[in-house]
Parts: structure tokens; C-alpha cells; sequence
């Protein structure tokens, strides 16, 4: 005959815990889709920490999927650092998206001082965000910046090509882009689990103060 | 007013010893022909070893066997002379390098600003302590006698008339600054002390030792006026290091730098100013020297980021011969204004401002490696764009957010055209365009903005992607 155990006290103990999830505070850093932030376990980006965004070619909608968050963070005078984007960033069209340009800084280096230029402008707490396109970058290198992403409390993004998605990565949330048809799928989000279907792209946009049907009210109540 | 007097007992030596990565080994200042050489002055390490200054080096070499000479050079002693005069610019605006191994500075105008004589006192200790230099410290109400209370005390300070007068009298005759006839004359007199010279009659004592003793001794009560030489600071900075050893790598000239860049914040303290520009000289023993040239988006006088600064444009430097001395020569100095900074601002460690970050990465990277953006006027994409300035308005039609630097071909077969044409048509003055702009969708689901000759609908060039 075992003992009869009072709940609480296992829930004191932390040997048991209620399935049903608290409701979160909403995410400081919301990607601008109400969408994909519903399907994130933080609502938006990992805030303080490395993310990767895997493409398998330029020009499927990288810079939309980033531009609303870009726009938020500038125009709350934060400072955007692009580190070695691939080509010139188009002035008119970031102004059209909502990005001021006057916080917007690009910095040019060579493959190997990328991973070198990504770490200071992360750790130096003087950007708000800081958006690098590594070429070759291996496990370290990512864990580098994933530290150096926390000590300076930054939004770091990393763009990759979509051959990386093989290997493991400590970015704490992992994006994929693909083509034909197109598509974002959620590769790793760090504190739960990644959402099965992949989104359909392109997202419809919208501010994501309180997300429409976020998991916290999607799921039924079942007590 | 109120003068203090910085005496620098040992500048020679302290100059010379600064720039030793090994000040505690023993090390003598050497002076006079090839044939007698003298020692001019000793470390404290030499003094240990038996070593004192006036000593023939024959003799130094038979009681010690290994110890450093250094040749002493009064250029080099002015010079520094010079560099402690500018600091001490910083503590008030009458500075006088007048006197020899001494510093006067009139401080009481100073006390709103630095606090009260022991603060003040405590401040331009910790200086000089941290500069490296021996020093012994006194106040009084008129220079002179500053001078000469800081020959026999340290610390003292005297505000008043009536204790200056008790402490002159209490001071010995020979290191009152007097002549050195007179002074000799007064103490075969049997005279000893100050007070015992300002008892005797004046009209005899004046017959006796001259006019130029009766006015030192009246500048030492102040009886009387002489003004002195103020300093002015130079409108440029110069410091060099000679090595009396070959340095092959650049690593090895890290030790002497961060003193060089030390010494030009000290300076640029003292003249409330900022640097933008300078110039690291590696003199080699034959060709001309290596320049490299450190320059600032805007000015700063921190030492350790000037330091960390030039230490990242050293680093990339290729050495074609060893160097043999160091120089930093900094020509323009504009006025420095402190970056404004939140007073409850919580930031995370390691955090460095962005002006200190951008020079971090500029020093590395290249000047031009850093760069903003905006939208300028121009019909042409290409020129559409600058790297600095004020933002246009941004054209309405739809842009790309990737501009190529360059179009390049297009070779791709099934080109679905999502919009266009946009005729673009502009710049008969300087490079005349007229080009059809297309939105075109590859196959593989790229967006593109491609552009062909006005009125074909082949031979797609690639100008940017719309991603």
C-alpha cells in the first residue's frame, strides 16, 4: 500500500509540475509576424542570443523577414550593425521598409575578420542589434558569438547558407528559408519544441503586442 | 596666493627610468669626457650596491660588477622638464619652469575647483607617483620661498605671513637659494640659520653680501616682487624613445607606446583637449623611417583607448628593419568634448561606447571599413546611394533591398516578369543610362531586378534582389 502523497508537496519538490503552460510575458524582441511569434517558445527573437537565419540562395525574402524587426529597433534609436552584408544595402528600399538609415551602420571585412568585427560590435553593448553573413563559421566561432551575444545583452543574427542546417549550432533559435514552395521552417528554438509544419511565406505582418492566438489561449483548457 | 612647489630631485634619473622595463635593476646616469666619466646619479638599486652620483665610473665598475650606464642628456632632462610642465598645466593656470628641478604653480585659484590644499596636494601626488616621478612637495604664500621650504621639507604648507616668517628663520643659510658667494660668506660669519641673518642690520648686511642677496632674502618674505616666466603649453606633442637595442617585432614596442600614449592623455588632460591624428615614427639605423599614421573619426584622450588604437595599427604593420627609436608626434589637437552619458545608464560589462567601438574596427579593418548609409537623389541606382550625409526623401517606386555593386548578366531561361518596365533615363551630363527596370522571379523563386536595353525584353542584366 503506498503512501498517500499530497500534491503540493510534490509540486513543492519540483518533482511534478502542470502541463498546461503559464502565460508569458510578451517577448521584448517580437519578430513583426504574429505568426511566427506565436509559434516561437520566447514570442520573438531569443532576446540576448545568437539566431541563424539558413538561406539556400539571396533574394527570397531575408531582408522582409528582418526589416520589421530592423524598423522597431531603429526607431526606438537603437544602433544596427551589418557586418559584411553580401552586396550594398539598398538605401530607398531599407527607408521604405521603416528602417531610419542614420542608425544604421555597415561594416566591410574580409571573410576571416568577420567572426573577429561580429564579436565587438555583440560585446560592446553599443548596438541593438548586429547582423553578420559569415561565410565559413565552425562550432566555435558560433559559440563565440553566442556568448559574446549575452555579455552584451544584443540581438544577434547570423545569416547562413542552407547547407549548415546539417550540422549543430548553438544559436539558440534556427531559421530556414526555402524556395519552391516558399517557406519558413523553424529548425531549433531553444525552450521548446519545433513547431512540426513549417509557415508559409510570405508571413502578413502586424505589431505582435498581444498575438492574436498565441499557445497560451490556443490550447483548451482541459481541467 | 598661494604657490607650490613640485621639486623633482631626480628628474634626469626618473626620466631615464620610466622607460626601463626593469627599473629595479641597478642603473647610473653617466656625465662627463670619454676619459673621467662620472656618475651623474644612481638608482635606488645602484645606491644599495655600494654606487652613489660624483663617483668615477672606473671606480662604480671596481665596487659593482654589473649595472646599467645610461648617457645623461640635458636635452632629454629639459625635455621632460617641459612634459611635467604641461601636466601641471592641468592644476592651474600660472605655471612657472623657471627655477631648475622645480615646479611652481600658483594653486589657490585652484581650490574651488580640486578641493582644498590636502585634496589638492594628495591629487598631484597621485599624479606623479603614477607618472614616475621622485618629488617632494611644499606651499607657500610667494614662490621663492616655496622653492626653498621644498628643498629641506616635504609637506609642509604654509599659508600665512607670520608661520612663513617663524619657518625661513629655522632654515639653513645654504639652502636658502642665495648666491653661493654670500652664502659661503655668511657661514664663515658664524651665521647658520635665516633667522640669524634677518636679525643683523639691513644697510650693514647689504654692504657686506650685495644687492642680489639683500633681494633674494626679500623675495623669500615677500617683501619684494619679482614675477616669474609662466609656461605655455606648445600647440603640439612630440615624444620619443630611443632603444639602445635593436627591436625586430612590433610586440616589443608595446611597453613604450602605452607610456608614449599615457604621456599624450596627461597632456591633452592638461590642455583640456582631444587628438585626432597622430604619427608613430620607427626610426631604423639606415633608410628612411617607417610613418604610421593613427587617425580618429573624432577627437578622444583616453589613454587607454589611444594606446589600443595604436597598438591595432601596429600590429598589422610589416617591419622591413629592426627600429632603433619610437616616436609619437601628434600636430593636430582640437578641443575635445566628452561624449554625453546617461547618469543611471545600466550597462552590461565589457560595454564601450560606439565612437571607441568604431575605431576599434577601423583600426583593424580600414579606414573606410566603417560606413553609414543614405538615400541620395539620382534616378540611377548605382548613384542612388552614399556611404555618409543626410538622408533624401526615399523614391516611392519599389526598390530592392540588395543592390549589386555591379550588374552582371542575368542567364537564366525561365524568367517569369512580375512588373515593369520602369524606365529609368538620366545622367546625359556624366554617364548617360536609359535602361528598362524589371521585377523578374527566377525559377528557383529569387526575385530579381533586372534591367535590359529600352524596348527589348532580353539580355537581362541583374542590378539587385528584392529579398
Amino acid at each position: 500500500m503506498s503512501n498517500v502523497v499530497a500534491l503540493d508537496h510534490l509540486f513543492d519538490a519540483r518533482r511534478l509540475w502542470r502541463g498546461q503552460p503559464q502565460a508569458r510575458p510578451p517577448s521584448r524582441q517580437p519578430t513583426g509576424f504574429p505568426r511566427l511569434d506565436a509559434t516561437l517558445p520566447s514570442g520573438g527573437w531569443p532576446e540576448a542570443a545568437l539566431s541563424e537565419v539558413l538561406l539556400p540562395l539571396d533574394g527570397i525574402g531575408e531582408l522582409t523577414l528582418l526589416w520589421p524587426t530592423l524598423a522597431r529597433l531603429t526607431q526606438a534609436d537603437g544602433r544596427v550593425a551589418l557586418i559584411a552584408p553580401p552586396y550594398l544595402p539598398f538605401p530607398a528600399a531599407w527607408a521604405n521598409a521603416g528602417v531610419r538609415l542614420d542608425r544604421l551602420q555597415v561594416v566591410r571585412a574580409e571573410a576571416r575578420d568577420v567572426p573577429w568585427a561580429t564579436e565587438q560590435c555583440l560585446r560592446s553593448a553599443a548596438c541593438a542589434a548586429v547582423l553578420c553573413w559569415p561565410q565559413h563559421a565552425d562550432d566555435r566561432t558560433l559559440r563565440r558569438l553566442q556568448l559574446a551575444a549575452e555579455t552584451g545583452q544584443c540581438l544577434g543574427i547570423a545569416m547562413r547558407p542552407a547547407s549548415a542546417a546539417a550540422h549543430a549550432s548553438p544559436a539558440a533559435l534556427r531559421l530556414v528559408m526555402e524556395t519552391r514552395p516558399a517557406r519558413l521552417r523553424v529548425l531549433k528554438c531553444r525552450g521548446g519544441n519545433p513547431p512540426a509544419q513549417p509557415l508559409p511565406w510570405p508571413l502578413p505582418t502586424g505589431t505582435s503586442e498581444a498575438p492574436p492566438d498565441s499557445p497560451a489561449t490556443a490550447v483548451p483548457d482541459r481541467a | 596666493m598661494l604657490w607650490a612647489c613640485i621639486l623633482l630631485p631626480q628628474l634626469a634619473l626618473d626620466g631615464v627610468l620610466r622607460r626601463h622595463a626593469t627599473p629595479d635593476e641597478p642603473l647610473v646616469l653617466v656625465d662627463g669626457p670619454v676619459q673621467r666619466r662620472v656618475l651623474r646619479a644612481v638608482n635606488a638599486a645602484a645606491k644599495a650596491q655600494g654606487l652613489r652620483a660624483g663617483l668615477p665610473l672606473a671606480t662604480a665598475q671596481a665596487i659593482c660588477a654589473r649595472f646599467a650606464t645610461v648617457e645623461h642628456d640635458p636635452l632629454e632632462t629639459t625635455r621632460w622638464h617641459d612634459f611635467l610642465a604641461a601636466w601641471a598645466y592641468r592644476y592651474g593656470a600660472q605655471v612657472s619652469r623657471q627655477m631648475p628641478a622645480s615646479l611652481l604653480i600658483e594653486v589657490e585659484a585652484s581650490f574651488r575647483l580640486f578641493g582644498p590644499w590636502p585634496r589638492m596636494e594628495a591629487l598631484l601626488r597621485e599624479d606623479l607617483v603614477a607618472l614616475g616621478f621622485r618629488h617632494r612637495i611644499a606651499l607657500a604664500p610667494n614662490p621663492w620661498a616655496a622653492r626653498a621650504l621644498a628643498g629641506v621639507h616635504d609637506g609642509l604648507a604654509i599659508t600665512h605671513d607670520a608661520p612663513l616668517k617663524q619657518a625661513l628663520g629655522q632654515l639653513p643659510v645654504e639652502r636658502a637659494g642665495l648666491p653661493p658667494e654670500a652664502a659661503d660668506s655668511l657661514r664663515r660669519m658664524g651665521l647658520r640659520r635665516l633667522a640669524q641673518v634677518y636679525a643683523l642690520p639691513r644697510a650693514a648686511l647689504g654692504r657686506r653680501v650685495g644687492a642680489d642677496t639683500l633681494d633674494q632674502l626679500d623675495r623669500l618674505t615677500g617683501t619684494l616682487a619679482t614675477p616669474l616666466t609662466c609656461y605655455q603649453p606648445p600647440d603640439h606633442f612630440e615624444s620619443r624613445i630611443e632603444f639602445n637595442y635593436e627591436v625586430g617585432a612590433t610586440g616589443q614596442l608595446l611597453f613604450p607606446l602605452r607610456r608614449m600614449t599615457g604621456d599624450l592623455a596627461a597632456y591633452l588632460a592638461g590642455r583640456d583637449g582631444g587628438v585626432q591624428r597622430f604619427v608613430l615614427r620607427l626610426e631604423h639605423e639606415r633608410g628612411a623611417a617607417t610613418e604610421v599614421p593613427v587617425g580618429l573619426l573624432a577627437p578622444e584622450r583616453d589613454g587607454g583607448m589611444l594606446f589600443e588604437l595604436a597598438r591595432g595599427r601596429l600590429d598589422v604593420v610589416q617591419l622591413a628593419a629592426p627600429v632603433r627609436a619610437l616616436q609619437l608626434i601628434a600636430r593636430e589637437l582640437p578641443p575635445f568634448v566628452p561624449a554625453g552619458r546617461d547618469l543611471f545608464d545600466v550597462r552590461p560589462q565589457q560595454a564601450v561606447p560606439w565612437e571607441q567601438l568604431r575605431e576599434r574596427l577601423r583600426a583593424r579593418l580600414g579606414d573606410e571599413a566603417v560606413h553609414g548609409l543614405s538615400v541620395h537623389a539620382d534616378h540611377r541606382p548605382e548613384r542612388a546611394w552614399r556611404d555618409h550625409g543626410q538622408s533624401a526623401p526615399a523614391p516611392p517606386q519599389p526598390r530592392p533591398g540588395w543592390l549589386l555593386p555591379q550588374p552582371i548578366p542575368l542567364r537564366e531561361r525561365e524568367l517569369r516578369i512580375l512588373a515593369g518596365p520602369e524606365r529609368v533615363e538620366s545622367g546625359w551630363w556624366d554617364g548617360d543610362v536609359r535602361r528598362d527596370y524589371y521585377v523578374v522571379e527566377t525559377a528557383a523563386g529569387q526575385r530579381a531586378w533586372a534591367y535590359c536595353p529600352v524596348g527589348e525584353r532580353e539580355g537581362f542584366m541583374l542590378h539587385g534582389w528584392f529579398a
